[in-house]
């Protein structure tokens, strides 16, 4: 039967070929089941994976959304790494939209005026206090408290959609809005300015490119960023080494719910110009995927962000030309990173073929023998 | 009087789903894994569950359905986690997104349907009783199910062999694989039939409860039935008890509103939600206190001989 041998070493090969293995096992996957829901599977395939990236406006898109994703797994890659647990980026991302869309709403109230983009970095500079503040309860109660920052963080994503769907059913509601769910539509001085004419892409994309950078800087080539992984990896090491756990704490949530705030408020003042209850279609929860396809890594991210968006087109596209739920992208997400967590065994295992049955080498003779007399 | 006979009602009803989840949950973790994949196998469970209850119109049958999906999914959770020793806290995510995005695909079909109605459920001569027959004894039986299965797991875990054995491998799987115990088998056996546990929690919100299937149905009850057994630290009578504290908040909000409390619906939503923050705080405050009640093997993968 297969049987599992520890490597001596964990293989570097691996690691970057597991999240390959793993697409190309889901791809297989998802083509058998279009076949089962009665499409032709390489249509279906082309659809999610051949037609986003059809002509420059629908990179723009596959671009558009690849950009909170890549934000928000950015911030995430720092807490894994860290060993800090936040799977709440999805309302850090939602505080994020509220703060920015409320600086945005304020400002319009002042009767701002100006050209486009002009008030855009005040917008943005309130989604990354916004969504620090929101991470800021979950770092207070983990370190005050020993609250589990994985429970914590999380029911905090419902209590802030709950906000923001009392802000927009309430008191921001757009007065001549029909009584939809909305608010006013921004000032044209706080939105941020398209970066290629008739698009919906904006320069939060080039600000997420910078930031991939700095990411890779602040990981791999600071101090902090140092302490933060041997604290995450060892902490008994980091211990005696006299880095601070706590610290490392307030580290790792500061920064990725500053990083899910700027992309929620990027997402309020680019794309959608207002607040409506569907402000994030799940980029926080969606970006724990890219975090782990992109192994962590700045630059891993940024594809694998890439890679998420289309799936994400792709979803919205087979409910138009082929009728199917668009519910299919969590589907494949999910098949995704199952996959990838399998395949990633590959990276500290060796799968060997050994004759003989269940009675392994590794058992202690005695424990085999009493085995075999049951 | 009778309102609040009527809220006693509501909050055992709303309080029952939490308890089995947690009960299924805990039986998971007394064996040292933590599978945060609640959430997802209980959204899987519901839909399958109303799917089967709209086909059939029998509730055992959309049980049944519901516990074999929600051990259907923690088996792929065991088969990542305990065969392949993959970071337990990713599984367990990956098991909740995809939970939450196959319920959703499959769950097209069955948006706006409706159940059959079915007639009430009353234990005889109980029933009529002025206020406790209707706070107590009106109550769909599957309520009456968690209690005696509180009793049923405190009995397995701490009155039997078998139960010694699972809470050893969650204590200590070195010691236990020394003794000659199959500790992965005995961690899937315990996932499973948790996993089983969370699916009819799962039906039981879908069939029963709501009655009906939307997106996103469960509404983070996975997750407040993880942080249930923290709360509880890890004894089965204090899940059942956190599960109706809950219940009573969620059924707090809708008392408030028909008191006609000047307090917007949203912001009444976010109580259960709250509530499970500032529990999960108070109880985790004292570290020694959660150190000596948590397996202590809990979310450490075992791989014999490495």
């Amino acid at each position: 039967m297969l049987k599992l041998e520890a490597r001596a070493q964990p293989s570097q090969a691996m690691s970057v070929a597991s999240p390959l293995i793993a697409l190309a096992l889901t791809v297989l996957l998802a083509g058998l089941l279009f076949a089962a829901l009665g499409k032709d599977p390489l249509k279906g395939l082309g659809i999610f994976f051949v037609e986003p990236l059809n002509g420059v406006r629908a990179v723009s898109e596959v671009l558009l959304k690849a950009t909170p994703l890549i934000l928000c797994a950015l911030g995430l890659a720092v807490c894994y790494r860290s060993n800090v647990w936040n799977i709440g980026a999805e309302g850090q991302f939602l505080l994020g939209a509220i703060a920015g869309g409320g600086a945005a709403l304020w400002l319009g109230h002042q009767g701002v005026g100006g050209p486009q983009g002009l008030y855009a970095p005040l917008v943005l500079l309130a989604g990354v206090v916004g969504g620090m503040a929101w991470a800021a309860i979950t770092a207070l109660l983990r370190d005050r408290c020993n609250a589990s920052e994985i429970l914590v963080s999380l029911m905090l994503v419902y209590v802030a959609q709950q906000l923001l769907n009392y802000l927009v059913f309430g008191p921001w509601k757009d007065p001549g809005g029909f009584n939809f769910p909305q608010t006013r539509t921004f000032e044209v001085a706080t939105w941020l300015p398209a970066l290629l004419p008739r698009s919906r892409l904006h320069w939060g994309f080039v600000l997420a490119l910078v930031m991939v950078v700095l990411f890779w800087v602040f990981l791999f080539r600071s101090w902090r960023g140092y302490q933060l992984q041997v604290g995450g990896l060892a902490p008994a090491a980091a211990r005696y080494a006299g880095f601070s756990a706590r610290s490392s704490l307030w580290t790792a949530l500061l920064v990725s719910g500053g990083m899910a705030g700027l992309a929620g408020a990027m997402e309020a003042a680019g794309p959608l110009r207002q607040l409506t209850p569907h402000v994030s279609t799940g980029y926080g929860f969606t970006a724990i995927i890219v975090c782990f396809v992109g192994r962590l890594h700045p630059l891993g991210i940024a594809l694998a962000g890439v890679l998420l968006s289309m799936l994400l087109i792709g979803g919205e596209l087979a409910q138009s030309r082929l009728g199917l739920p668009n519910a299919l992208t969590g589907v494949f997400q999910g098949l995704l990173l199952f996959l990838l967590l399998a395949c990633d065994t590959l990276i500290n295992y060796r799968v060997r073929w050994k004759r003989g049955g269940l009675a392994s080498t590794a058992l202690p003779a005695a424990v085999v023998a009493k085995e075999g007399a049951a | 009087m009778n309102e609040l006979a009527l809220l006693v009602a509501a909050t055992l009803a709303s309080g029952t789903p939490l308890a089995i989840a947690g009960l299924g949950l805990l039986l998971g973790e007394k064996a040292g894994v933590l599978n945060l994949g609640a959430e997802g196998m209980m959204l899987v469970a519901a839909i399958a569950g109303f799917g089967a209850a709209f086909l059939t119109g029998s509730d055992t049958i959309a049980f049944a359905a519901g516990a074999a999906a929600g051990a259907a999914m923690a088996a792929l959770f065991a088969l990542l986690a305990i065969g392949l020793n993959t970071n337990q806290y990713a599984t367990g995510l990956a098991l909740s997104l995809f939970g939450a995005g196959f319920s959703a695909f499959v769950g097209v079909a069955f948006v706006g349907k409706k159940l059959p109605d079915r007639a009430p459920f009353e234990l005889p001569l109980l029933a009529d009783l002025p206020f406790f027959g209707p706070a107590l004894f009106r109550q769909h039986p599957m309520v009456y199910v968690a209690i005696a299965l509180v009793a049923a797991l405190a009995w397995f875990l701490y009155r039997t062999r078998a139960g010694l054995v699972l809470r050893a491998v969650g204590e200590s799987p070195e010691s236990a694989h020394a003794l000659g115990y199959p500790v992965r088998a005995i961690r899937l056996a315990a996932v499973v039939t948790g996993g089983a546990l969370c699916g009819i929690a799962g039906a039981f919100l879908s069939v029963v409860y709501a009655p009906l299937w939307v997106e996103g149905l469960v509404a983070g009850r996975g997750w407040i039935a993880l942080a249930l057994t923290t709360f509880a630290t890890w004894r089965p009578a204090r899940v059942l008890l956190g599960a109706y504290l809950f219940g009573g908040v969620t059924m707090l909000q809708f008392a408030l509103q028909g008191a006609g409390v000047e307090v917007s619906s949203q912001l009444l939503s976010m109580l259960p939600y709250l509530a499970t923050i500032v529990v999960l705080a108070l109880i985790s405050r004292n570290p020694l206190w959660i150190r000596i009640n948590m397996p202590a093997s809990l979310g450490k993968p075992f791989h014999p001989g490495s």
